[in-house]
């Protein structure tokens, strides 16, 4: 069996690419890296991929407010695209500014508006969270996790804002919380890094195919990258991949 | 029509009375309740109301809670308004981004400016606060402007034509005329070098241009040119008589000892931009380090950010790519009165934020991990920072090409010149003054670090289809320095018309000797395969020139010939200095006992700013981007505990070795005897890679010198003292020096005269290899019941100690001696690393062994029971080759046998103190005093 191709586009100033694609790597997939002029000039099309990864880093600088740019350039070069890919069931995650591109551009959480905002602090942050899985969400990006995962947070524009976030609640689309010792952050800093409201850390959209989270699940792929190595074990973040690979497969 | 507008973009964010801004504030007296910051916006274009609406709704407001008004319509009620901005042609991505944004959407934009607006309420405030606010706190005058109310907007003039090049006379003129142009034109050339310019000129029979006499000043700069590591130095002792003479520092200690060590895993040494040393079968690592303090004291933000953006650039210049960076910074104190600050210097806080926020935002942006570094709080560094800023990169075994042909294109890759950045390498080379920020105002930049990242990519992919001859990159001194450096065996043939410039008008020289962050220069024999990789990947590219074979660096502009210098001349033609070193009397005395509360001044050296945790600070780094970190800047139970050096596998190898870095840096030794300081720090750097998981048998250094005035011969002394430690114990440890940076003239002069030089430092990193990554140590101690082991002598030395610093007093006694026999114990230490006997260590450092394990304690969340002599050299004596332990029971007799100079002396325990012998302390003071924020 073939591994599922997996786009990974890079604007100006996308950094975690390379980890990115190391974690699906790792899942059993075949990453591509490709920059946003090679696809806007016809090198590759989304089509030709089974998953679409958007990294995070800081796409234009942050130039505008975190990943609007970079939503802009998807909504106006890829529009077409993403939407034939959407009706395809093509699963998407956004990760830290990925996931500020998507919501940028409308995939998420696909039903209202919403933003992420400067984080409570007012200061870029990275940390290690806990991130407990939302039991409720039936995404597919969440079948192959049955326990919290860790992984650190790196961002200054992650307190997620919908307009109606009850409505998001209200059909599970709430994918990851941010907690401590497996309970709910209940708000508390720093369980709870940048102020979410609900401790929201990652959101699906109404098909479960579009996942956006915050947090660099793709840092810890792999036990040696644990901050509590030889302390604790468990809370890689591999299933995560492995399930949309196992669903593309 | 061409029109123009300013907004206003909210929701604004609101600094309360808990906010650094606020306290800031009240730090020059001026109390304020709130600060309310928002995005200015000036826009220039042919919108009508349609398209205005349409960009704001696009670009500009955020879903849910945002909006935007036009300035003028918007009005806080009881709030007074500063608005800031960038001077125009300061770096302004944000600007940039709206015009090609608003193209991408059909609308003309025609010019972008992003400011701020600044809305401040407060119980009272007298328009001279609110000036001094916006002066002292809210914009910095050598990049921003401000204003009260609305701030007029800052976009590029239309400038006149291109100023014609001018000839600067120094033939038939006598030596008051030569020192005049000198001064007039910043040059930093003394009346030698001067001569020596006139001399060949006067072969040629005609007078230099200003592009020309630039280009020398650049080239012959301490920045580039290393004249004072370089000259012959006589060394007297403290009666004047001569007892020694040195033929260069680099030559007779620094390179001397990597030549004598000749060891196998050196790759490239002091010879480019970075070192390079063998990491595994297939790869190389490659080392640099730099100091950016100058433009740092100036403008902190921007100084620190081009600070890092240059180092990485110059890993970059090796054909590496870079893994992670590493920063060292040095602070006057942060609740310094502002009324004991002198004219023109920043407050210490401004500058710490600044730096700090500088570090964090290019090495964020550009994606590379800060995995570790040094804060050092001292009154020596108020008037002149440090900043002191590394960079690692990985590359396949032999992948770095350094040899241009004749014929090669002169390929530039990435930004614009502009006229900012012009002169920085004479300007940092000399002292600084109150109106040193004035002058020098254009030779401090804004790094564009997303422009370095897509620079990464390109160069790594032509590097790997093996596009190129030579690379290098542009740091001070700009196209002059890169293209001359790499033109040196050569000779070049540059059109300054091709390079792209971001506005019109500069002079010829400015364009070639102008900075700008950002940019690489390429030996090509074929440029197009490179430049269509650059337009992949987002970056601009251009072919500038040939390569030629006549040993003739010619820059033309128009019909011009502005530059046409022999290379020989340019590159040797310097005249060598004759310095004089006067050699540091170190007096030893007998310590004065004092008496003291061990636990109240541990509790004091734990919350001394040097010591007291970074969290904050470190927390604003990105350590974790590309994965591969392994120790971490913070760890232990709960993430919070301290680690003493840094690990991490580098992206793209087997992943069965890591690479790990070990920082030394003392501000207080350096004082009484830079041999001791310098043997010290080298010895602290390397305890800190082995714990790491370094092997000693392995490692490299990077040396970082920064000092005052080498003129004064009692500087010289020190600093040749400080060299010739280098060596001897580069020698012992069996460590080459693979590179460095001299950082001189770090001197504020006081408007009376007085100079201020900065405390003697010296900063060694050190770099090995960790052949056994799973077996790593811990950070914290791990698990109650483990034992302690002291590896090394009980007690330590006191004078220069953090003990005196604390109590403010030196009380004398020894100072931390070279101990060659140190170097036994870091092998043992690091065989039982390799072995998987430790299970976690750390250093006692500053505040000895008292500080070292309440931190060791708190980071594990553990209790310890220690037994120690009731003697302050046992408790807080700092000194070479000490570790503390920590090993199961079970692995205590293999741990015994590996290190046999190591002796028992405790025990983890399952509760909340620490017992330091006679004297405990509870886990919650000590984090109290550990984590309050300096």
């Amino acid at each position: 069996m073939t591994a599922p191709r997996v786009l990974i586009p890079v604007a100006l100033g996308t950094n975690r690419d390379g980890d990115l694609a190391e974690a699906f790597a790792a899942a059993g997939a075949a990453p591509e890296r490709v920059p946003l002029q090679a696809l806007r000039a016809g090198e590759a099309r989304l089509s030709d991929f089974q998953i679409l990864a958007v990294p995070g880093g800081f796409s234009y600088g942050d130039a505008l407010g975190a990943g609007r740019l970079l939503g802009l350039d998807l909504v106006g070069w890829f529009g077409e695209q993403l939407h034939e890919a959407h009706q395809n069931e093509v699963p998407m995650i956004g990760i830290c500014n990925g996931f500020q591109a998507l919501v940028r551009a409308g995939l998420l959480p696909g039903d209202q508006p919403a933003v992420l905002a400067d984080n409570d602090h007012g200061r870029f942050e990275c940390r290690w969270v806990e991130l407990a899985p939302e039991p409720g969400n039936d995404s597919i990006w969440l079948s192959g996790l049955d326990e919290p995962i860790r992984c650190p947070i790196a961002h200054g524009e992650g307190r997620f804002v919908a307009e109606a976030l009850a409505d998001v609640e209200a059909r599970n689309g709430v994918a990851f919380r941010y907690a401590q010792d497996g309970q709910r952050a209940h708000g508390e800093y720093p369980a709870n890094p940048n102020g979410s409201a609900g401790d929201v850390a990652g959101v699906t959209d109404p098909t479960g195919r579009v996942l956006g989270l915050m947090p660099h699940p793709e840092n810890h792929v792999f036990e040696r990258q644990d901050i509590l190595r030889g302390r604790r074990t468990g809370g890689q973040a591999l299933g995560l991949f492995a399930s949309a690979v196992a669903a593309v497969r | 029509m061409t029109s123009q507008w300013a907004l206003v973009v909210g929701p604004g964010h609101r600094h309360g009375p808990e906010s650094a801004l606020i306290s800031a504030a009240e730090l020059f007296g001026i109390n304020v309740d709130t600060i309310t910051e928002f995005r200015l916006v000036h826009l220039r274009g042919e919108l009508g109301a349609d398209e205005l609406d349409r960009l704001s709704r696009a670009l500009l407001i955020d879903p849910v809670d945002g909006w935007c008004e036009p300035a003028d319509a918007l009005e806080h009620d009881d709030a007074v308004v500063v608005e800031t901005g960038l001077r125009p042609g300061v770096t302004d991505r944000e600007g940039a981004e709206l015009v090609r944004a608003a193209a991408q959407l059909g609308l003309p934009v025609t010019a972008a400016t992003i400011g701020r607006r600044w809305v401040v309420t407060a119980a009272s405030l007298a328009d001279t606060d609110l000036e001094r606010l916006a002066q002292r706190v809210l914009h910095n005058e050598v990049i921003e402007r401000w204003s009260l109310g609305a701030l007029a907007p800052g976009f590029v003039s239309d400038q006149p034509e291109t100023p014609a090049t001018n000839h600067e006379t120094v033939l038939g003129v006598d030596n008051d005329a030569l020192e005049a142009i000198s001064q007039r034109r910043r040059l930093g050339m003394n009346l030698a070098e001067m001569q020596a310019v006139q001399s060949h000129f006067a072969e040629l029979g005609r007078n230099p241009t200003d592009a020309e006499v630039e280009t020398i000043a650049q080239t012959w700069s301490e920045h580039c040119a290393h004249k004072t590591f370089r000259a012959s130095i006589t060394v007297q002792n403290d009666a004047g008589e001569t007892i020694d003479t040195v033929d260069g520092l680099l030559k007779s200690y620094l390179r001397k000892a990597t030549d004598t060590i000749d060891a196998p895993w050196v790759r490239s040494a002091f010879v480019d931009n970075a070192g390079i040393v063998a990491f595994d079968d297939d790869f190389d690592i490659a080392l640099k380090a730099e100091t950016h303090n100058h433009p740092s004291a100036l403008e902190p933000f921007g100084g620190a950010n081009t600070g890092v953006g240059g180092v990485v650039r110059d890993i970059i210049g090796v054909s590496a790519k870079p893994i992670a960076v590493t920063d060292i910074l040095c602070f006057g104190p942060s609740d310094l009165d502002p009324d004991e600050l002198p004219a023109g210097v920043l407050h210490p806080r401004r500058i710490r934020d600044g730096v700090i926020a500088g570090v964090g935002d290019y090495g964020n942006k550009i994606g590379v991990p800060n995995i570790g570094g040094a804060i050092i709080y001292d009154p020596a560094y108020t008037t002149t920072p440090l900043v002191f800023a590394g960079c690692i990169g990985v590359l396949p075994r032999d992948s770095h090409p350094t040899e241009p042909r004749p014929g090669d294109a002169i390929v530039v890759l990435g930004g614009a010149v502009g006229r900012d950045g012009v002169g920085g390498a004479t300007f940092s080379s000399q002292t600084m003054q109150a109106e040193t920020a004035e002058v020098a105002g254009s030779s401090v930049q804004i790094g564009d670090p997303i422009v370095e990242k897509g620079l990464i990519d390109v160069v790594m992919a032509a590097r790997d289809a093996g596009l190129y001859t030579a690379i290098t990159d542009c740091g001070a001194g700009g196209l002059s320095s890169s293209i001359g450096e790499m033109a040196n065996e050569l000779g070049a043939d540059v059109d300054l018309d091709l390079v792209p410039r971001k506005y019109p008008g500069l002079a010829g020289w400015e364009t070639w000797l102008s900075e700008a962050q950002e940019r690489m220069v390429l030996a090509a024999p074929d440029p197009g395969p490179i430049l269509a990789l650059a337009e992949r990947w987002g970056i601009d590219g251009s072919v500038v020139g040939t390569f030629s074979d006549d040993g003739v660096l010619r820059v033309r502009q128009g019909d011009e010939t502005i530059v046409d210098l022999d290379c020989h001349f340019l590159h040797e033609g310097c005249p060598r200095h004759e310095l004089v070193a006067r050699r540091q009397r170190v007096t030893a005395s007998e310590r004065t006992p004092v008496a003291l509360d061990v636990v109240e001044t541990t509790l004091a050296l734990l919350a001394h700013p040097t010591i007291a945790s970074k969290e904050s600070t470190v927390r604003t780094y990105d350590h974790e981007v590309m994965g591969g970190t392994l120790i971490r800047p913070f760890g232990g139970a709960k993430g919070d505990g301290a680690a003493d050096g840094a690990a991490t596998i580098p992206p793209g190898t087997s992943g069965k070795n890591a690479m790990a870095v070990g920082i030394g840096v003392n501000a207080v030794i350096g004082g009484h005897d830079a041999y001791a300081m310098a043997w010290h720090v080298i010895d602290e750097a390397v305890r800190n890679a082995i714990i790491a998981g370094a092997d000693p048998g392995e490692l490299s250094l990077l040396d970082n010198f920064a000092w005052g005035n080498p003129t004064d011969p009692e500087t010289l002394g020190q600093i040749e003292a400080a060299c010739r430690a280098c060596h001897d114990a580069a020698l012992v440890f069996n460590a080459p020096f693979v590179s460095g940076k001299d950082s001189l003239y770090n001197v504020f002069v006081h408007p009376d005269g007085t100079p201020d030089p900065v405390a003697p430092t010296l900063v060694i990193t050190a770099v090995g290899i960790c052949r056994a990554p799973d077996n790593l140590p811990l950070t914290g101690v791990v698990a109650p019941g483990n034992e302690i082991w002291l590896v090394g002598p009980d007690a330590a030395a006191l004078r220069g100690s953090h003990l005196d610093v604390v109590l403010g007093h030196d009380y004398g006694g020894e100072l931390p001696a070279p101990e060659p026999g140190a170097l036994a114990r870091h092998q043992e230490m690091a065989a039982a690393i390799r072995a998987g006997l430790v299970a976690s260590a750390h250093d006692p450092s500053e505040g000895g062994i008292a500080v070292a394990a309440a931190e060791w304690a708190l980071a594990g969340r553990c209790g310890l029971d220690l037994d120690l002599d009731d003697d302050h050299a046992v408790l807080f004596g700092e000194g070479p080759g000490r570790y503390l332990v920590e090993v199961a029971p079970a692995d205590a007799g293999a741990f015994a046998k590996i290190v046999p100079s190591a002796r028992r002396i405790g025990s983890v325990t399952s509760g909340d103190t620490v017992r330091l012998g006679a004297h405990e302390l509870s886990l919650d003071a000590v984090e109290q005093a550990w984590k309050q924020t300096p």
